[in-house]
């Protein structure tokens, strides 16, 4: 725990500097009522009426999700086998390229069906 | 000797197998911890005044122009004279916006930021105050993990400014810059992997420690390039900041901020640079070690305060290149940006971690030359199969697009409302003017042939 303690310590002050300067923000700046400049912004004209949680957007951006996290976790799984690649020798290589077969299945999957591709 | 006692042996060891080197971290006094976390703080601020000016200073060089020089000795002063400006602006909160995550946003993109640095060596162990201490502030055996950590929660500030905005630029400006992030996060985490792989540890202070023979972005080149490449979309830096994308989402995710809110936005971009800047200097440049040549003829080059002067001299140049990048590289397209991060960066990277994992073991197990040679080669030929494979089908690609878009052309010269589009012909006489009709371009225009330079530079 003494290790974490200090990054809890310059994130604290992070924190203190963050809140101050937003109070501050806050606090310094005029405030001048308008109507126009309360509505979001959209280059001047009225704004579109946006439905709660924002609607409905392409589904590239799911696919992609998914994609990140098979491959995170892939990521996940490699960081400790990479470090202990020197005690798990001729076992732990052929073990990790197996891993690393199945998952380009999958990814050689979502290529050939256009998911990685952005018009 | 009983079993028990055996046991608990081994568990000491072990316990002290498991976490060798951390001797030196977690025991500094407190007052120590604050002084090495103020000053981190410190420099972080006054590396993104400095960063943000010298961003304007180097690109207004580079395009012929002067960049500010008003305020303060050179334009040194600017952006502190523009925060000062922007902390005194109405902070405005447009009526729509859900309150509460959108207050909460630019705290949740802003506060990992500075954590981030606190496991990033810039020296050995120096006697401070009388304490002896590294001149870093921890060090974990994840460090490099609580990196990727922190740059992870920093995607959902800026997700959560998008959507709390409840307005269509900042939803889709906080979509594209979350799924660029997460795409060049899988990049950049495998490209750590050759490094733990050679440096056999994930704490920060041992892999510069591993580089003392030689540094890893020689050893492993392409993971170094790759590095630089996912660093520089990881933080939506130019050519990669398709998240601002001025020209089509106004200011992307952070349309709807303003005054001190957008500038903790701003600030934790450009801490962010500082930390994936040191991050590739502690990973790949050797840290805060001395450039070789040097240690040749001056031992004494690693000791004290010296490696320190070394990691800033790296440290700046890894954000000049940030700037170098910008002025010299347009912006992308969104699909070329997800293309080089998907098709391109990660099945690299799988290939090289192979190729190294399997050379690595081959090494250990004592494989004799002529078959690490044979494996070395194998690797060459299918990375050039690959490639050539690759450039044939771009070539066909384009050779499809260009006869498709021949076509279209034909077709629209024939019938001008070719496509459902009532347009008038494009060959048609121009109404009410005496300019003749443009030639139609057929195709794509031929590569111009290379003229002499110095014909087309004129006046000045």
């Amino acid at each position: 725990m003494e290790l974490y303690a200090p990054i809890f310590v310059l994130g604290g002050i992070g924190a203190a500097f963050v809140v101050v300067s937003m109070i501050a923000g806050s606090l310094l700046g005029p405030k001048r009522y308008n109507r126009a400049k309360l509505q979001s912004y959209e280059c001047g004209i009225d704004p579109t009426p946006q439905p709660v949680g924002g609607g409905r957007f392409t589904i590239k951006y799911y696919l992609t999700a998914m994609l990140f996290i098979v491959f995170d976790i892939e990521v996940i799984f490699l960081v400790p086998w990479a470090v202990h690649l020197d005690a798990l020798g001729v076992f732990g290589l052929v073990a990790m390229v197996l891993f690393l077969v199945n998952v380009s299945i999958a990814y050689a999957y979502e290529w050939r069906r256009g998911g990685l591709e952005w018009e | 000797m009983t079993p028990d006692t055996l046991d608990a042996r081994a568990g000491h060891a072990l316990a002290a197998a498991a976490e060798p080197g951390f001797a030196a971290f977690g025991t500094d006094p407190w007052w120590i911890t604050l002084i090495k976390a103020l000053v981190i703080f410190v420099f972080l601020m006054v590396c993104v005044i400095l960063m943000i000016m010298a961003d304007r200073k180097v690109m207004g060089r580079m395009q012929q122009r002067h960049g500010p020089n008003r305020f303060g000795p050179w334009g040194l002063l600017q952006s502190l004279a523009d925060g000062v400006k922007l902390s005194l602006k109405e902070d405005l909160i447009p009526r729509k916006v859900d309150r509460v995550v959108y207050i909460a946003a630019p705290m949740i993109s802003a506060i990992p930021a500075f954590m981030a640095f606190s496991v990033i060596p810039v020296g050995p162990e120096v006697t401070m105050f009388g304490v002896q201490t590294p001149l870093q502030l921890t060090d974990l055996p994840i460090a490099v993990l609580l990196v990727l950590a922190t740059a992870s929660i920093g995607v959902y500030g800026i997700v959560l400014a998008g959507w709390a905005s409840q307005s269509p630029y900042p939803l889709l400006g906080g979509l594209r810059a979350s799924a660029q992030v997460i795409s060049y996060e899988i990049a950049m985490g495998l490209s750590f992997v050759a490094v733990f792989i050679y440096a056999g540890t994930l704490s920060t202070s041992e892999i510069v420690d591993a580089q003392r023979p030689i540094w890893f972005a020689v050893v492993l080149f392409p993971s170094f390039v790759i590095y630089l490449i996912t660093m520089v979309g990881e933080t939506n830096r130019l050519p990669f900041d398709l998240a601002e994308g001025e020209g089509e989402l106004v200011g992307g995710f952070m349309t709807e901020y303003s005054s001190m809110k957008f500038l903790l936005f701003f600030l934790a971009e450009y801490v962010n640079m500082v930390t994936v800047a040191a991050l590739s200097v502690t990973l790949f440049l050797g840290g805060y070690l001395a450039p070789p040549p040097i240690t040749t003829f001056w031992a004494g080059a690693n000791e004290g305060w010296w490696p320190v002067l070394w990691w800033l001299l790296k440290f700046l140049a890894v954000m000049f290149l940030f700037i170098w990048l910008r002025g010299s590289l347009p912006r992308v397209r969104y699909d070329q940006l997800m293309q080089l991060g998907w098709k391109l960066l990660i099945p690299v990277q799988l290939v090289w971690i192979t190729a190294v994992a399997v050379i690595r073991v081959m090494r250990n197990e004592g494989a004799p030359p002529v078959a690490l040679g044979a494996v070395i080669l194998g690797f060459f030929v299918v990375t050039l199969a690959a490639l050539a494979a690759w450039s044939r089908a771009a070539d066909r690609r384009r050779a499809a697009e260009d006869a498709e878009h021949a076509e279209r052309i034909r077709a629209l010269r024939e019938d001008p409302m070719h496509g459902g589009f009532p347009v008038p012909p494009m060959d048609a006489p121009h109404y009410g003017s005496s300019v003749p009709a443009e030639e139609l371009r057929s195709a794509r225009p031929a590569p111009t042939p290379p003229t002499d330079k110095r014909e087309e530079v004129t006046g000045a």
